[in-house]
């Protein structure tokens, strides 16, 4: 039913004018096909400079041990933690994208689904390195399995949340994978059919022989929707388990009920962050912008303030409780955190999470692209310090007040945890160069209904509701990739 | 007796096709298959292509995941080495909801879509069985077999009219893909 026309009242999901199905072909091909340019390269030399400083630095941690970094005896856990709980985070919100937004019929997800679930893929990896890593023994993993007696003295302990910890994240990378792959099927067979040689060949092998026929796509439909349905439950239960880690204990300042919840907000609000921090720049360099509208944008921007207003609620009500619980270890954890010697990192992860979204509130904030980026990467250092208050100021100062010490980081704690960003922009640099950042089969099915030249022809036959029609071209007037002078013509 | 295999029609919009599928069903002509480069709603009805039946084997596999892992736990945990932990029970019923929850999501996912793969016929190194190369691109395409639908002509009238962008008559089944 490609022919039905959606409500004029509708933002549209794809701009420019006479778009073409071979056009959304050529524009989203155009970085694979061609050889990369200026930009890319600058971004991929930095980025694997990055990641030779991640391979250094944990080969030093294996060499030598977790001494190597700067943990003592009463901070047993922290940067590696801190950076495992960020990237996992971050890891949300492409199956969020992928999943609800596609059990809620938020069609503007599909433009921006494919680079978002691969973002979840590469952020779950560098996540998987620090559990890895900081095992200390990292030859030893397999005791992670549920193996018999013979390899220890006993079975693994289910009853500790690492373990559930193993489980729900070895499914979610592995679903996400699943997920994302099966989607790039159609668009591998695209950039398949079009190339030549040994190219050819390898797209050949990596489309598993894809061709369009009715019952592929019938399945594939129907893959999809399962894999929705089956990942909406499970990216919440991934960072509830997660929290699980602290929250299970009996940690002042960890043993909380309100931690599911609140890392599940925390997740999705620093999924989103990273999101805008890819795709803005994304958008420019690859020239996408008629397919990732300032609509994407600001709905993305909104999902920002309403999670970082969660987390702002969550964080006052830990405070609150940590009070009426009258239990003055736990009182005393949270007033160190906000007034101890680490209140700086509390009151930065305040004032990046919970204050600065609130600053969407303004539409003019909101649909700026620059300060839309610039708040983006603002949110990703307030979640990190979130996650280094809940995990360091909890830990530093314990029952005996003789252990109280502060956490200072090696070089090589620094080096693993820039070096993971540069792991992550290789991988999401080599994805935009060799696949399609753009899902193309699903952005061709929104062409006929919800585009700018869709709209423009039903305001052109004049059958539609004045008013409305106002109201449609008001809203356009907020894109940077509509010519509203169209509009001006022709009232 | 002509060469020719399968007789293409190829359209530039998924709404001419749907017209021509039409147009050609009228006239009892027979349609192989129909090749897009994405999903159309509402063509399986008209095909009389049968509703998927992968929901129910994503079904079985998770409630075969869940059971597994159950049994796994239970086995470990409560039955080959119960520990007393404090004087807790060797049965936590909470412990095992993580775990279950976990593997039927697993075997769900993998079971589903290595089924869809198999019943498919995708799988890495698979020669496409593709009939035009901008199926893929931004042509639907309907083909229909050559053999006993005679004559060509009328054929290649009733997808004119249909509004087809370009109607070939192909002399081999598939694109081959090694030149």
């Amino acid at each position: 039913m490609a022919s039905h026309s959606e409500s004029i009242l509708r933002e549209p999901l794809i701009t420019g004018k006479n778009i073409t199905y071979a056009q959304i072909t050529n524009e989203v091909l155009a970085p694979v096909e061609n050889k990369p340019n200026k930009a890319w390269w600058i971004g991929f030399v930095v980025a694997v400079l990055g990641a030779l400083l991640w391979v250094v630095s944990i080969s030093l941690t294996f060499w030598y041990g977790l001494g190597e970094w700067g943990l003592n005896k009463t901070v047993g856990w922290a940067w590696d933690i801190t950076g495992f709980v960020w990237w996992v985070g971050i890891g949300h919100a492409g199956t969020l994208i992928s999943a609800v937004l596609l059990l809620f019929r938020q069609n503007w997800r599909n433009s921006i689904n494919r680079s978002a679930e691969a973002m979840t893929i590469f952020a779950v990896i560098c996540a998987a390195t620090y559990i890895v890593a900081h095992m200390g023994r990292p030859w030893l993993a397999y005791f992670t399995l549920p193996l018999p007696n013979q390899y220890g003295s006993l079975w693994v302990n289910w009853n500790s949340a690492l373990m559930m910890d193993v489980f729900a994240i070895s499914t979610y990378f592995s679903v996400s994978l699943v997920f994302w792959y099966t989607g790039l099927l159609p668009d591998i067979a695209s950039i398949r059919d079009r190339a030549k040689g040994l190219r050819r060949r390898i797209y050949s092998v990596l489309s598993f022989g894809w061709t369009g026929s009715v019952k592929t796509w019938q399945r594939f439909e129907t893959v999809s929707l399962i894999l929705a349905g089956i990942s909406t439950p499970l990216v919440l239960s991934v960072h509830t388990i997660v929290s699980f880690d602290f929250a299970t204990s009996l940690e002042p300042g960890w043993h909380t009920t309100i931690f599911p919840p609140y890392f599940v907000a925390g997740a999705i609000f620093s999924g989103f962050a990273m999101v805008q921090t890819l795709l803005l720049i994304t958008r420019k360099v690859l020239g996408l912008e008629n397919y990732i509208t300032m609509f994407h944008i600001e709905s993305m921007n909104k999902i920002i303030t309403l999670t970082g207003s969660i987390v702002g609620v969550a964080y006052l009500t830990e405070f609150f409780i940590a009070w009426y619980s009258g239990v003055e270890y736990e009182q005393y954890a949270f007033i160190n955190r906000a007034t101890g010697p680490y209140w700086w990192a509390y009151w930065s992860m305040m004032s990046c999470n919970v204050i600065s979204p609130q600053l969407f509130w303004s539409k003019k904030l909101r649909t700026s692209i620059p300060f839309s980026w610039f708040l983006s990467i603002i949110v990703n250092i307030g979640m990190w310090f979130e996650r280094f208050v809940i995990i360091v100021t909890s830990l530093h100062r314990d029952y005996i007040p003789s252990s109280w010490v502060m956490f200072y980081p090696s070089w090589v704690d620094v080096g693993v945890f820039i070096g993971s960003i540069g792991v992550f922009f290789t991988l999401f640099l080599l994805f935009i160069r060799f696949l399609p950042s753009v899902a193309m089969a699903e952005v061709k099915l929104l062409l006929k209904t919800s585009s700018e030249q869709a709209k423009k022809k039903l305001i052109d036959s004049g059958k539609l509701d004045k008013e409305q029609v106002e109201s449609y071209v008001n809203q356009l007037k907020i894109y940077d990739s509509v010519d509203i002078t169209d509009y001006e013509t022709s009232k | 007796m002509s060469s020719t295999k399968f007789i293409l029609g190829l359209f530039d919009d998924p709404d001419d096709m749907m017209h021509g599928i039409e147009k050609l069903q009228k006239n009892s002509v027979p349609i192989y298959d129909v090749y897009s480069p994405m999903p159309i709603h509402g063509i399986e009805a008209k095909l009389g292509v049968k509703e998927s039946r992968l929901g129910y084997a994503a079904f079985c596999f998770g409630l075969l995941g869940g059971s597994v892992i159950f049994s796994i736990v239970y086995y470990t945990l409560v039955h080959d080495w119960p520990m007393n932990i404090g004087g807790k029970p060797t049965f936590p019923m909470p412990v095992f909801v993580p775990f279950t929850f976990e593997w039927t999501i697993l075997w769900t996912a993998f079971g589903m879509t290595l089924t869809f793969f198999a019943a498919t016929h995708l799988f890495p190194g698979r020669a496409p069985r593709v009939m035009d190369l901008r199926a893929t691109d931004d042509r639907f395409v309907i083909a229909i077999d050559a053999k006993g639908n005679v004559p060509h002509d009328d054929i290649t009238n009733l997808l004119k009219e249909a509004g087809a962008v370009e109607i070939k008559h192909n002399t081999r089944k598939y694109v081959s893909y090694d030149e």
